[in-house]
């Protein structure tokens, strides 16, 4: 589905990507890890099309989309759920999700929208029943879901999300994970990055490890999680004190 | 039959993208961790940015026995100590031990190659293996034990050594599959002959062949004598053990794991790569290995790959079996040759079977070679007549096929040292 090779990017005289290679296959679930400024976010927004890639090769469904502006992306099937949620605050959770599906009225599918509107309600009971509130006034986990159910809006083919459990209690990330678990099961593709690599690694099929703009690591979920180099640097775990209790 | 089949039958688009994702996380790994290549990669001025391509390995620095032998022990390990949880070491043939090492990652990860290369020879879950391997820091017994238990076959770990009763127990414990070097097959076979033992009283299908060099003529016997398919598989304990490749049961030559390594067949002499499908030295890079991950490893064996696809729909490309290590290439007289052409030519003569080894003297500057042949495992009638006749005929093919002037001796059964389970083929006195 996306296969990028030596893919690199950066911002001014920054170069933040480095020969990154990766690839995601039609229905995985792919977690890419790393520390804080490893370059997970920048990896994101170059394939989204927010930041230019400087060199390298990003090709989505056999396409070459290096060149393409964002707005292309999103409507050959590539969609991001940006870091932070990025809502218009003041308009209401329902305009939001309208504004999602912008590329099927392009599409001529504009007839489909109210089904796939019922679609994001059924995967979200809680947005249906806010519908009519502004999107500023919501929780944390509830402008989440509302950032999940702009991007699907837009029927992607993959998904992409910037670490979608960021600043959420530990009982909302599990809810979202499970909706993330969910839209594979019908059919879509994810990218995920996360700090929560735990969580991540969790519900993912493979993964990449990224540290400072290089991935070190690349394998299945279960091989990366009882890795002691990931379990030491990104799963939290003191594995000496472990050892001598 | 596949273990895996969605990595065996990998479209060559996306197995190559793979290997390029591994092929660059594993060299940015080596480069932060393991400072023998760090510094080797800064000496040459290259970055393992540079690559770009699977091709670029051919900017890479090659490393060789006497790198693992100067790192003596744990100098080329990617990871502590503590993050390793199992240490072999290579049987020693050739010199001083190389010291390995394998995290759990890499135990699973050799599980399933080994399990792939027991599928392809036949081997499932119902049969019954026995593994004639050496138990210790060989990597052989080992490797191949949890390959066999990964399938789920009930394994007996019967190591080397006391053949009557390897065979005691083949028959008692209905062993299905053989796995052992193939010089043992042979002995095995031959004891089984003498016990006067029949072949249907054992249970045997499959035998999985490997840790030596051996010939198309010594398989056709040992399928005919124990009544088996028999398969060619390899590795070596630098960049994993068994497991590297292996044959199907097609037998047409050695399916490479290529999810999990690199190949390269290069010219020994020059170290470019040769034409594609000649003969040359196989090349290694490992990219998924954690503890032990080697780049360019020269293997000295002597292999070619092999253009055509198989018809058992594996996409890894086949390597043929292995003719022989350039460090075996003998120089007699000037005239190159390998051990295995000899071997080849002996087991035509003889119908296969029977053991040898290479004695290599110098005198007065010249050199003198003789080719010691284990006679008794020739069954035949009048036996010294037929001696003298044979010794003559091997000499007289050898001079004519392969160009050397050699001896040949024929020699009492078993008096060829297996000490490490295979015999040394060749016996250098040259002080050179």
């Amino acid at each position: 589905m996306l296969r990028i090779k030596n893919l690199e990017s950066g911002y001014g005289r920054l170069k933040v990507l480095k020969k990154v290679t990766m690839h995601i296959g039609a229905g995985e679930i792919v977690t890419i890890i790393g520390a804080n400024g490893a370059g997970k976010t920048s990896l994101l927004r170059t394939v989204s099309g927010l930041i230019p890639a400087r060199s390298g090769e990003i090709l989505f469904d056999m396409r070459d989309v290096g060149k393409l502006p964002p707005e292309k992306i999103v409507f050959l099937g590539c969609s991001l759920v940006p870091e932070g949620r990025q809502l218009f605050a003041p308009m209401t959770v329902k305009e939001n999700i309208l504004l999602g599906a912008y590329p099927q009225y392009r599409r001529k599918r504009g007839d489909q929208v109210r089904a796939d509107l019922e679609r994001v309600y059924g995967l979200f009971p809680r947005l249906r029943e806010r519908e009519r509130q502004l999107a500023g006034t919501l929780s944390g986990g509830e402008q989440q879901m509302l950032a999940i159910a702009r991007a699907l809006m837009a029927r992607p083919k993959l998904i992409m999300m910037d670490e979608p459990s960021m600043g959420l209690a530990p009982l909302i990330i599990k809810d979202i994970f499970s909706i993330v678990k969910r839209l594979r099961g019908e059919g879509s593709t994810v990218l995920l990055v996360e700090q929560n690599a735990k969580a991540a690694l969790g519900i993912a099929d493979r993964g990449y490890v990224l540290e400072t703009g290089r991935i070190i690591m690349e394998g299945t979920a279960e091989d990366l999680l009882s890795n002691r180099e990931v379990q030491r640097a990104y799963l939290g775990r003191d594995l000496d004190a472990e050892e001598s209790m | 039959m596949y273990w895996e089949p969605d990595k065996e039958c990998l479209d060559r688009e996306e197995l190559e993208q793979l290997q390029l994702e591994r092929l660059q996380s594993t060299l940015n790994r080596v480069y932060a961790h393991v400072p023998f290549y760090r510094k080797k990669f800064d000496s040459l001025g290259i970055s393992p940015e540079e690559i770009g391509a699977l091709s670029d390995i051919a900017r890479l620095p090659f490393t060789t026995k006497d790198d693992v032998r100067a790192n003596y022990p744990y100098g080329l390990f990617a990871v502590p100590l503590r993050e390793v949880v199992r240490i072999h070491a290579s049987s020693g043939t050739t010199g001083t031990v190389a010291v390995v090492g394998y995290t759990r990652n890499d135990i699973k990860m050799w599980s399933n190659l080994v399990a792939r290369v027991l599928t392809a020879g036949g081997v499932t879950k119902d049969d019954v293996v026995q593994i004639c391997f050496g138990y210790g820091l060989f990597t052989g017994g080992f490797g191949l034990h949890y390959g066999a238990e990964r399938v789920g076959a009930s394994v007996i770990p019967a190591s080397i050594g006391n053949t009557a009763r390897q065979i005691q127990i083949m028959k008692d414990f209905k062993t299905t599959a053989l796995v052992s070097t193939p010089s043992y097959a042979m002995r095995i076979a031959n004891t089984i002959r003498e016990m006067g033992i029949s072949v249907s009283a054992l249970s045997l299908k499959y035998g999985l062949f490997g840790a030596e060099p051996w010939s198309e003529g010594m398989r056709q016997e040992i399928q005919d004598a124990l009544g088996i398919v028999a398969t060619d598989n390899y590795g070596l304990s630098e960049v994993l053990g068994p497991g590297v490749s292996g044959e199907c049961r097609e037998r047409n030559g050695l399916h490479i794991h290529e999810d999990h390594f690199l190949v390269e067949v290069v010219d020994p002499e020059t170290l470019r790569p040769v034409p594609a499908g000649q003969r040359g030295e196989l090349v290694i890079t490992t990219l998924t290995k954690e503890a032990f991950p080697m780049i360019r490893y020269r293997t000295r064996d002597l292999t070619r790959l092999l253009p055509d696809a198989c018809p058992c729909g594996r996409t890894g490309k086949r390597m043929s079996r292995v003719v022989g290590r350039t460090d075996d290439m003998l120089k007699i007289r000037g005239v190159n040759v390998f051990p295995s052409q000899i071997e080849s030519l002996i087991h035509e003569i003889e119908g296969g079977g029977p053991q040898y080894q290479i004695v290599i003297d110098r005198k007065e500057a010249l050199d003198e070679a003789t080719v010691l042949v284990e006679a008794d495992e020739v069954a035949g009638y009048d036996r010294e007549r037929r001696k003298g006749g044979t010794a003559d005929t091997i000499r007289k093919r050898l001079a004519h096929e392969l160009g050397i002037t050699v001896d040949v001796k024929l020699v009492g059964k078993n008096t060829i040292d297996r000490s490490e389970g295979k015999p040394r083929r060749v016996i250098d006195n040259r002080k050179l």
